[in-house]
């Protein structure tokens, strides 16, 4: 593209005179391709330094400001061999980033007092404590409260905070007991170190926090990869607009910079890229990705477009539209805020788990005191033992049990091309009854592809391929694509009718229909495809209709199959009834919807609810947003409009479906393992509690208990890496 | 036990300076690319230009 590409949006200044940019840089995956990047930019005049990220795929360039122009930075790296993105590090990343970081610091230093607390514990379990009035282990028990209190209250405030929060909405989470547990065993000890007793649980306070905040650190760990491989994407998809800036230059300018009121070229062939009304200019667009409506429908002044459309036939400009202010993305916002509203109410298992657990846990714990006053110990004594029961049944394992599946299940669905954008859609995605999927875009390739290619001799589509190379139209595309033409004939474009090429004497013509005038030829092949568009090819002798439509994703017959074994699947659509009628009879699917408007899927969804089948939806389009929100659970390609991205709990890569299944399965097993986890913790811990009631709980059962839960859970959520 | 006078410091001392370590290796940055850092390593970027 000849235009000239304004990136001062993502170009970051600094007073010293040096400028800075972040890019998403495609195909970097080893030493030599960081070393080919960092000297090849190096060599560049005025570039100062460029380092490169290769766990994120990202590199930053440093230049001297004015001595050279940004595009210059992706052309170079373009000539390397790695085409680049601009990347705007947004806000969200760097609170992502500043929460892993600061679990970090609190897991060094609870790691810290840990080690050295366990280094005073573990001589006088050794046996320095053998006589009733060490003086050695008072000096001991002195020490591990020095270490361990400044360092439990600095390394414990992710949780104390949490519980705090939780607390005061009234509720409970895991953060609770957990926090109870550490702040009494730390009292008790304090209060035993102080009446010179021999038992003190500085130790086990400190391992429980380290056990846990490294199942943290891991879980946000894996969420920040997951955000920033998001990130890339929505980088490298980024899509770039041509705003005319005053005198009638078009620039091309990424769409985060581009503001309402600005004015935007689409040329035929194009993808809209904003949301707009038609300024003026004549065409059709394709707006399946929008509507799910595959037909293209006419637009002319005045008519509003939306971003994801594809600009047919002739050059459009549109007037970007203000953030609010528009029939259908107006209705769309209204319906998303309605459904994410009723689903903020989940519930997480470990959380409904706690809410069992914690009652549970102090009423023995009560239960113990009372008993042992009525046997006739002093308070003192018994209280003591209450808070042995609480320690020992502090749900350290617990609080393990659930994010170390997660993070392992989700390890295994990246590597399988599905990105979770929330940790508890796992647990929703193990409930989901009913599958519901969207037609266009989501059981269809996005992609135009040709459908009647058997009908069609060798030869007229060779010619018909070389042909079409000559034009931009994106049906045109799949024509060349579907001959693997690669000469192209130098033809005259009519833009948005077709194209003329004189070949061996002979005048050829590829185009519409109307182009052509073959309406009589193109009929029957009409009705035999009823959802597809034509593309007529004349020559002196002959006419050849060419039918071209979304075809299935390669693997749709069998995933479907595969998922209908275990599930009930729909088809809920916006499209026409011949054009889903067609695709639910090839996928075997018995109960299909059309013409359906975003609130009549909201509609079957919430019927389905009713039903108690939780329905999980897969869909891409602007028109789908609400129902992924509305629906339990949800999946986009990452093809789907951004609004649709953002609703979705997961997005698959790549034009295979298989991915949807494979996340149905895997979460199935997740679950049971977080089932399966919690209750091995559970029954650990309650092995450890006639012990703790009966008062025989020394400091090394207390600490054996803590760590061998843990390990046994972590363990066990390994087993979630294949379905 | 008068050993313990010294050794329990300069066991905490030691902790500590690993601690210190590590909470600046955190904000030096030197976690960001955990994967790069062990290709760096082998890369001969130091090299004089003619040998490479």
């Amino acid at each position: 593209m000849t235009d000239a590409l304004d990136l001062s949006f993502y170009v970051r200044r600094r007073i010293d005179g040096v400028a800075a940019m972040d890019l998403v840089v495609e195909g970097v995956h080893c030493g030599a391709c960081i070393a080919a990047i960092e000297s090849g930019l190096r060599k560049q005049a005025g570039v100062r330094g460029a380092r490169v990220n290769l766990a994120s795929k990202r590199v930053t360039v440093e230049w001297n400001e004015g001595a050279l122009e940004p595009p210059t930075i992706l052309e170079r790296l373009e000539a390397l061999g790695y085409p680049a993105h601009p990347f705007a590090a947004e806000t969200a990343d760097s609170v992502e980033k500043a929460a892993e970081q600061r679990l970090l610091r609190c897991l060094g230093v609870a790691a810290f007092a840990t080690m050295n607390v366990m280094l005073l514990s573990v001589s006088l379990w050794a046996g320095a404590d053998s006589d009733p009035n060490s003086a050695t282990r008072d000096l001991f028990h002195w020490l591990s409260a020095l270490i361990a209190l400044p360092c439990a209250a600095y390394a414990g405030m992710p949780f104390f905070t949490s519980a705090a929060r939780a607390l005061r909405s009234g509720s409970l989470n895991m953060d609770v007991p957990i926090s109870l547990g550490v702040v009494l065993a730390l009292a008790l000890s304090v209060f035993q170190t102080i009446a010179r007793e021999r038992a003190a649980y500085f130790d086990s306070a400190l391992m429980l926090l380290t056990f846990l905040l490294a199942g943290r650190t891991l879980d946000q760990h894996m969420r920040r990869r997951a955000r920033d491989f998001g990130a890339n994407l929505t980088a490298i998809h980024a899509d770039r607009a041509l705003k005319l800036v005053d005198g009638g230059e078009a620039r091309e300018t990424p769409i985060a910079a581009i503001h309402p009121g600005d004015l935007v070229l689409v040329r035929a062939g194009e993808r809209v890229a904003v949301d707009g009304a038609v300024e003026d200019g004549r065409s059709e667009v394709d707006q399946s990705l929008v509507t799910g409506e595959t037909l293209p429908i006419a637009v002319s002044e005045g008519v509003h477009v939306y971003a994801g459309a594809l600009n047919l036939t002739g050059a459009l400009r549109v007037r970007v539209a203000k953030e609010a202010g528009e029939a259908l993305l107006d209705e769309v916002n209204a319906l998303l805020a309605k459904a994410a509203e009723q689903r903020s109410s989940y519930v997480r298992l470990a959380d409904r788990a706690a809410q069992l657990y914690a009652p549970i846990v102090h009423l023995a714990a009560g239960a113990t005191f009372l008993s042992w006053l009525w046997l006739g110990a002093g308070w003192q004594q018994s209280l003591i033992v209450a808070i042995t029961v609480l320690i020992i049944t502090c749900p350290c394992a617990l609080g393990l049990a659930v994010p170390a599946v997660q993070v392992v299940a989700a390890g295994a669905l990246f590597r399988r091309g599905l990105m979770l954008n929330s940790g508890e859609a796992l647990e929703r995605l193990a409930e989901a009854g009913t599958v519901v999927f969207d037609k266009t875009g989501t059981l269809t390739d996005p992609r135009p592809a040709l459908a009647n290619g058997s009908d069609i001799a060798p030869e007229d589509l060779a010619l018909a391929g070389s042909l079409a190379l000559s034009s931009k139209h994106p049906l045109a595309k799949a024509i060349a694509e579907a001959a693997r033409a690669s000469q192209p004939m130098s033809g005259h474009e009519f833009p948005g009718q077709g194209v003329t090429a004189l070949h061996a004497g002979a005048r050829l013509k590829l185009g519409s229909v109307a182009f052509c005038g073959a309406e009589a030829e193109a009929a029957p092949v009409a009705a035999a495809f009823p959802d597809a568009s034509l593309i007529v090819l004349r020559t002196p002798e002959r006419v050849v209709v060419f039918a071209v439509r979304q075809g299935l994703r390669s693997d749709a017959r069998e995933t479907v199959a595969t998922i209908a074994r275990r599930h009930e699947v729909e088809i809920l659509s916006g499209d026409r009834e011949a054009a889903v009628a067609l695709v639910a009879r090839e996928l075997g699917v018995a109960h299909f919807e059309f013409g359906l408007t975003p609130k009549d899927k909201i509609e079957r969804l919430k019927a389905l609810k009713a039903e108690g089948k939780r329905p999980l939806m897969v869909g891409d389009g602007l028109n789908d947003a609400p129902a992924l929100a509305a629906a339990h659970v949800s999946i986009s390609p990452i093809s789907a409009a951004h609004i649709a991205q953002a609703q979705a709990d997961a997005l698959f890569l790549g034009e295979r479906l298989a991915p949807v299944n494979d996340a149905l399965s895997l979460a199935a097993k997740a679950r049971g393992l977080m089932v399966e986890n919690l209750w091995l913790s559970l029954v650990y811990n309650l092995l450890a509690v006639p012990l703790a009631v009966t008062g025989q709980v020394t400091p090394l059962i207390a600490a054996l208990a803590m760590s061998g839960s843990s390990i046994l859970v972590t363990l066990n959520a390994l087993r979630a890496r294949h379905a | 036990m008068n050993v313990l006078v010294y050794l329990v410091p300069l066991a905490l001392a030691l902790g500590s300076l690993g601690l210190a370590a590590f909470l600046w290796a955190l904000r030096n940055g030197q976690f960001d690319d955990l994967e790069g850092a062990a290709w760096r390593a082998i890369s001969d970027d130091d090299l004089p230009e003619e040998k490479r």
